[in-house]
C-alpha cells in the first residue's frame, strides 16, 4: 500500500512536471517578439488575410483556451509544422532525434563503464598514485571545453592517424542504401543486412561518442569516488573487515551495493544532459542530431519546431528522472 | 586470552596509543577506559586487526598476531560496534546480517540457527526478514550482538556498545551482555568512557590518557574511587557528576 501511494506520488509528480514544461513553452512562444501569422504570410500580407490566419491560428482566443488546444495537439504528437523544413515538426524529431540518442546512449555507456570502475578504483586506492591519475584525469575531462576536445580528436585520430571515419553518422556514400526503419542507423543498417553500412556507422559514432563518454567518465568517476569513500567510512564496511571479509567483497558486495542507488542518479542525469547539451559535439562532427536542429531552427525563427524539440528533450529529461525514481524503490528496501 | 605488550598504534605521524602493555585472562571482563580521543577505540581495533599501523608484541588465545589476520581469526574474536544502527548493513536483512559471519567462514547453516541465535538476545524468528531500519536501536544493538556470537568467539571485543542507545535500553543490552558471558565463558575487552558501564561488566580495568595506560585497577577499587592517578581521579569524580556552581 506504501509503496502504491509512492509510486503514485512520484508519477503525479512527473505529470505535473510534464504540465509545467507545457506551459513553460506556451509561454515563450507568447512572449517573444515573433508574430506566427506574419511569420506565415510575411509582411507585405493584407490585414484581411492577415486576421483571417490569426483566427485559423486560434490567436483570436483567450489564452487558456490557447493553452488548452496547445496540450491537446500535443497530445496528438502535433506540434505544428517547420517553417524551415516545411515539415511536420513531429517528422523531423523523429528523424533527428535517434541520432542525439544514439550518440548520448554510446556516450554514456562508455562514461558509465569506465567511470564507475575507476571510481570505484580510485576509492578503494585513496591517496595512492593511481588515484591520484584517476582524479587527473577526471579533473582535465570535466574542465576542458567538449567542442576543442572534439577537433582535437578530429584532427588526430581522424585527419592524422585514421583510424576512425570522421564527421556525419555514416560514409555520404552509403546513406541512400540504409532504409529508415528505427531511425537509428546502427540498427536499421544491422537489419538490413548490409555490413558495410554498419561498419561505417560505428565507425562514424566512435569519436564523437569517446569524447563525450569522456566527459562523461570525468563527471561519473567522480561522483563514485566521492560516493565509494562516503561508504568506506561508515560502520557497517569496519564490521564486515572484522568478520573477515576479504577486501573484494568488502567493496563490490558491501559498499557498491549501497552507491548504486545515487550512482542510478548520476547516470541517468548525465545521460539526460547529454539528450539536451550535445549541441556542440553534434555541431563539430555535423552530427544530425537534436541540438543542431534546435540550433538551425533557432537560427532561422521557426519557434515550432525550437518549442517542439524544446518540449521532447523535456519530456525524455522526466522520463529519465521518473525510471531513475522507479528504480531507486526497486534496489532500496528503505524506500519501499 | 590477551598478552599485549609494548602495543603503538599510529594514526599518520600521530602517535594514538604509546606503549600500552596488558594481559586479559581467559574468561575475564577487562576495562579500557577514558575520555574521546585517548586511543582506545585505536587499541581495540589493533587486537580486531582492523588497524594496520602499529608495532609491539600481541598474542591473541595462544597465538602471536601480526599486521594480517589469519582468515579463522573471526572465529575466535569479534566485535561489537557503538552504532548499532551503521554497523549493520542498510540493505541486508537481519538473516543475512547473521548468516555472513557463516559464510565468510565455509560454515554451512540453516534458518533454524538464525532464529536460535536471535532467541538468545531476546528476539524472536519474526525479525529475520527485517531490514536495521525497521528496528529500533535497541532491537538492533541486540542483533549486532548476535551478529558477534554467530561464530561462538572465545573473545568479544565491545566498543562502547551501548552508549548509542537511551538509558533503559543501555541496561537492557548491559543485562544481555552479562548473561552471554556467564552463559559461554567469554572474554570481554569493553572500551567505554564511561566508568559506571565498565564497572557494571567488568572485573578489571584500565585508565588510558593520551594513548597511555596511566592506571589498571579492579572493580572494586573503580566503584569506590580508591585511584592514585591525578587523571584517573579526575575522571572518576567526573563520572560522578557536577555541582552546581551556584
Amino acid at each position: 500500500m506504501k509503496a502504491a501511494s509512492h509510486t503514485a506520488r512520484i508519477l503525479i509528480s512527473a505529470v505535473l512536471t510534464l504540465l509545467g514544461l507545457l506551459l513553460a513553452t506556451f509561454l515563450i512562444a507568447r512572449v517573444v517578439p515573433i508574430d506566427p501569422a506574419l511569420a506565415i504570410l510575411g509582411d507585405r500580407a493584407s490585414a484581411s488575410s492577415y486576421e483571417q490566419t490569426r483566427k485559423e491560428l486560434g490567436l483570436d482566443r483567450p489564452l487558456y483556451v490557447q493553452f488548452g488546444r496547445y496540450v491537446a495537439s500535443v497530445a496528438r504528437g502535433d506540434f505544428g509544422r517547420s517553417a524551415l523544413t516545411k515539415n511536420p515538426v513531429a517528422q523531423d524529431i523523429g528523424r533527428f532525434f535517434p541520432a542525439t540518442i544514439e550518440l548520448a546512449t554510446g556516450a554514456t555507456l562508455i562514461g558509465a563503464l569506465l567511470g564507475v570502475p575507476a571510481g570505484l578504483y580510485a576509492a578503494a586506492r585513496r591517496g595512492k598514485v593511481t588515484d591520484h591519475v584517476m582524479r587527473a584525469l577526471g579533473l582535465f575531462g570535466y574542465s576542458v571545453p567538449v567542442f576543442w576536445l572534439g577537433m582535437m580528436a578530429l584532427v588526430l585520430f581522424y585527419a592524422d592517424l585514421g583510424w576512425v571515419a570522421g564527421p556525419g553518422r555514416i560514409d555520404t556514400a552509403l546513406e541512400d542504401f540504409v532504409p529508415h526503419v528505427t531511425g537509428f542507423i546502427m540498427i536499421d543498417a544491422a537489419l538490413s543486412g548490409d555490413g558495410e553500412a554498419f561498419r561505417s556507422a560505428l565507425s562514424h559514432l566512435v569519436l564523437p561518442a569517446l569524447v563525450l563518454g569522456y566527459f562523461s567518465f570525468a563527471y561519473i568517476s567522480r561522483m563514485t569516488r566521492s560516493f565509494m569513500l562516503q561508504e568506506l567510512g561508515q560502520e557497517y564496511i569496519v564490521a564486515a573487515r572484522a568478520k573477515g571479509l576479504g577486501e573484494r567483497r568488502v567493496l563490490w558486495v558491501h559498499a557498491f551495493r549501497n552507491v548504486r542507488l545515487p550512482l542510478i542518479t548520476v547516470i541517468a542525469l548525465a545521460y539526460a544532459g547529454l539528450l539536451e547539451g550535445s549541441v556542440l559535439t553534434e555541431t563539430v562532427f555535423s552530427w544530425p542530431g537534436i541540438g543542431q536542429y534546435i540550433t538551425n531552427s533557432l537560427l532561422s525563427i521557426d519557434m515550432n519546431a525550437v518549442l517542439g524539440g524544446t518540449l521532447v528533450i523535456g519530456v525524455m529529461f522526466i522520463a529519465v528522472n521518473l525510471i531513475a525514481d522507479l528504480l531507486y524503490r526497486v534496489l532500496d528496501p528503505r524506500a519501499r | 586470552m590477551i598478552e599485549a605488550r609494548g602495543i603503538t598504534a599510529r594514526h599518520g605521524d600521530n602517535v594514538v596509543v604509546r606503549d600500552v602493555s596488558f594481559d586479559v585472562a581467559d574468561g575475564e571482563s577487562f576495562g579500557i577506559v577514558g575520555e574521546s580521543g585517548s586511543g582506545k577505540s585505536t587499541l581495540l581495533r589493533v587486537i580486531a586487526g582492523l588497524h594496520r599501523d602499529w608495532s609491539g608484541e600481541l598474542s591473541v588465545a595462544g597465538k602471536k598476531q601480526d599486521r594480517d589476520r589469519p582468515h579463522d581469526f573471526g572465529r575466535v574474536v569479534s566485535m561489537v560496534f557503538q552504532d548499532p544502527y551503521g554497523s549493520l548493513h542498510p540493505r541486508q536483512t537481519v538473516g543475512r546480517a547473521l548468516a555472513e559471519p557463516l559464510i565468510v567462514q565455509g560454515i554451512r547453516y540453516d534458518a533454524a540457527r538464525i532464529d536460535a541465535a536471535l532467541r538468545d538476545v531476546g528476539l524472536d524468528a519474526s525479525h529475520r526478514a527485517r531490514y536495521p531500519h525497521q528496528l529500533s536501536g535497541g532491537q538492533r544493538q541486540r542483533v549486532a550482538i548476535a551478529r558477534a556470537l554467530m561464530l561462538e568467539p572465545r573473545l568479544l571485543l565491545l566498543d562502547e556498545p551501548t552508549s548509542a542507545l537511551d538509558a533503559s535500553v543501555q541496561a537492557d543490552i548491559l543485562a544481555l551482555l552479562r548473561r552471554v558471558r556467564q552463559a559461554r565463558g567469554m572474554s570481554f575487552v569493553l572500551v567505554s568512557h564511561s566508568l559506571a558501564i565498565v564497572e557494571a561488566l567488568c572485573e578489571r580495568a584500565a585508565v588510558m590518557q593520551q594513548g597511555s595506560f596511566v592506571e589498571e585497577v579492579s572493580a572494586g577499587d573503580l566503584r569506590r574511587g580508591n585511584l592514585h592517578n591525578s587523571y584517573a581521579r579526575e575522571l572518576f569524580a567526573a563520572s560522578r557528576g557536577f555541582r552546581r556552581a551556584f
